[in-house]
């Protein structure tokens, strides 16, 4: 059973960036706007987080870099979209473009840095214990915060007048409006938490998970992120399952090889997205519970009457 | 205070200063980013857009480049009007190639001259099935085609690097995963003497033709309209949402995937683990810089394939990497989304609101 404790290690760490930027697109998408461009902000947020720690030799300032770098971008979605008005999902597949051509500019006097791996959580005696110690009590800080960030995201959206507000905005604009609310900055709102929250699991890739920085090395994170709102029917706690879910798939084309499994490399690597396929198929062939679930304005601009 | 007005209709003036506006000020950001990076940005500019295409073997490249992104942008501009968001081009690009190269191995000895039909045939099948996929799902499932799209290219790209690095390896290659090379008659001819304009460039002018008739003048080009900006109206007079899927996404499905042989069985000539520098993508892009109507694609697909010059050029001359070409494809897309607002809204200053003008 030696094999037990890495594996599931491996799986959280796997896990984690989904869950960052799947909580922030859903806080985005609950407030109506739908922000295509998580593939980009995280690619921003990975170089920026990177190329930060390498030149501090901080990696809490890479974090913290990497967070306002994923705003910065997400501001520029908010003004196109909220203020402007163009087209969202146009503007979040620019985003996506832009990022990864922005990362790779920036990033290729990066590449083969090596840097020191963000420190993990190691409490005497409780982070020793056997199976238990390392896996509950031996993360790194950005494992907890991802717990803490969806926990608190539906406590957020379930009992606070904060979190009513935000999901009116999203469900009926125009309600919301007459009522006095400010549709645009409760939006702007919402889509900075996004971008935030991705450039975290961004800056998660290329300081936890592979230390290092190579292009496009979201390989598609960002988009499966996506998909995992739908999978959740916007519902934190089952963003939780769904993002563990993908990590462990993830994980297990990894280890087939080795476990003797004989099937060419590609054909596991499509796993996680084929995955993303059939969960998407699953969750939204039932039509009555994406109608129950969705905001009902996400997607749509919004100019308040004058 | 700036306030947004909106117009009437559409204004016509706006619809092509837009885009213009949207590249003029890419310029501009581009000098600045240069000059950040500590280059002259004169130079550089030159150096990016001009010196490309100061000879006669320049102007061939950028046709090759815009053939692919011609192509399968006036087949997305389609779907994008009927607000279908196949976003999966690139997949289906690589499909496509799979197909008709696979024909092209399958005969590698052959000198029929019904080799070269045969692949078009198979490409635009392999394109249209990977792009049914996302239309199945969308209309059986109700899923999001825009993610489906997307994660299949994924797919496509890894079953390619599947092939080439197995089954498809040239078996009397040096061991590099890279296929074959194409027989002479499954090669594209070349067009133009002294450079690599390929048969293709023909094809991507008669399917901008087909595309403007198909657009302006056939019913599914009133329907393709109308679905996607009035889906309610559409309803009513029964245009059915769920056919528009199925075509829109066929045919950018096909052409993407003719786009794909194109490439294989043009300036390339065999299967290899990379085809394609993201045309997919780009041509997202110049739907929409072309007004998502062909004749502008045949334009915006011009200036889109400048930047891939442009930047194979810079990494050469300059120093600076092959990247800045997305960055700057990136940075368009947002002016020019930017600046569709202008098309649509009139800005004023000041706080005072005067209704009711006529437009």
């Amino acid at each position: 059973m030696d094999w037990i404790v890495p594996l599931i290690l491996t799986v959280i760490t796997a896990s984690t960036p989904l869950l960052l930027s799947a909580t922030g697109e859903l806080i985005t998408e609950k407030s109506g706007v739908l922000n295509l461009g998580v593939e980009g902000m995280m690619l921003i947020g990975a170089i920026t987080g990177f190329a930060v720690t390498v030149s501090t030799g901080s990696a809490i300032l890479g974090i913290i870099a990497a967070a306002i770098a994923g705003m910065a971008i997400a501001l520029i979605f908010a003004f196109l979209t909220l203020t402007l008005m163009a087209n969202q999902v146009a503007t979040g597949l620019a985003l996506t473009i832009f990022g990864v051509g922005f990362s790779a500019l920036v990033g290729s006097g990066f590449v083969g840095f090596a840097i020191e791996p963000l420190p993990s959580l190691h409490i005497p005696v409780i982070s020793d214990i056997p199976v238990i110690g390392p896996i509950l009590f031996g993360q790194d800080f950005l494992v907890y915060l991802s717990i803490f960030m969806v926990i608190a995201s539906g406590w957020f959206l379930t009992k606070t007048r904060a979190g009513l507000i935000l999901k009116a905005v999203g469900d009926s604009h125009d309600s919301a409006h007459a009522i006095g609310y400010n549709v645009i900055r409760i939006r702007y709102m919402a889509t900075l938490f996004g971008g935030a929250m991705s450039g975290l699991a961004g800056a998660y890739l290329s300081l936890v998970y592979t230390p290092m920085w190579a292009e496009n090395m979201t390989a598609g994170r960002g988009w499966i992120a996506l998909a995992l709102v739908v999978f959740a029917t916007w519902r934190p706690g089952r963003l939780l399952a769904g993002a563990y879910m993908f990590g462990c798939i993830s994980v297990l084309q990894l280890h087939a090889q080795s476990a003797g499994i004989n099937v060419p490399s590609q054909f596991m690597s499509m796993l996680p997205y084929l995955a993303t396929v059939i969960v998407l198929v699953i969750i939204s062939s039932d039509i009555t519970k994406i109608r129950l679930n969705a905001p009902a304005c996400i997607g749509k601009a919004f100019r308040p009457a004058q | 205070m700036i306030r947004l007005e909106p117009r009437r209709q559409h204004s016509q003036k706006m619809i092509y200063l837009s885009p213009l506006l949207a590249i003029v000020l890419t310029l501009i950001s581009g000098a600045i980013i240069f000059a950040f990076m500590g280059k002259d940005p004169i130079e550089a500019l030159y150096t990016f857009f001009i010196m490309p295409i100061n000879n006669a073997y320049g102007i061939g490249e950028l046709c090759v480049k815009a053939t692919p992104l011609v192509i399968i942008a006036v087949g997305l501009a389609m779907g994008f009007r009927a607000n279908v968001w196949n976003i999966g081009a690139e997949g289906q690009l690589t499909m496509g190639a799979i197909f008709g190269g696979g024909l092209a191995l399958a005969f590698y000895d052959s000198t029929s001259v019904f080799l070269l039909p045969g692949m078009f045939v198979m490409a635009a099948v392999g394109g249209a099935f990977w792009g049914a996929i996302p239309a199945w799902l969308r209309t059986r499932f109700n899923a999001n085609e825009i993610l489906t799209s997307l994660m299949l290219t994924y797919v496509a790209t890894l079953f390619l690097s599947y092939l080439v690095y197995g089954p498809w390896r040239n078996p009397e290659g040096f061991n590099f995963p890279e296929s074959r090379a194409f027989p002479d008659a499954a090669l594209l001819p070349i067009i133009y003497d002294g450079t690599r304009v390929h048969l293709g460039a023909v094809f991507a002018l008669l399917i901008v033709a087909g595309g403007w008739v198909l657009l302006t003048k056939s019913v599914v080009g009133f329907q393709l309209r109308v679905v996607g900006q009035a889906p309610q109206a559409a309803r009513h007079v029964g245009f059915r949402q769920k056919r528009m899927v199925w075509f829109t996404l066929l045919l950018s499905g096909g052409l993407s995937g003719l786009a794909g042989m194109f490439e294989v069985a043009g300036p390339i000539g065999q299967l290899q683990p990379s085809i394609s520098p993201g045309y997919g993508f780009t041509a997202i892009i110049v739907a929409f810089l072309g007004r998502l109507h062909p004749i502008g694609i045949l334009f915006a697909g011009l200036v889109m394939a400048l930047t891939y010059l442009g930047g194979e050029l810079a990494q050469i001359s300059l120093g600076l990497p092959s990247a800045v070409t997305g960055l700057f494809q990136g940075i368009l897309l947002f002016f020019l989304l930017g600046c569709d607002v202008l098309t649509k809204y009139r800005i004023r200053f000041g706080s005072v609101s005067k209704s009711g003008e006529p437009a």
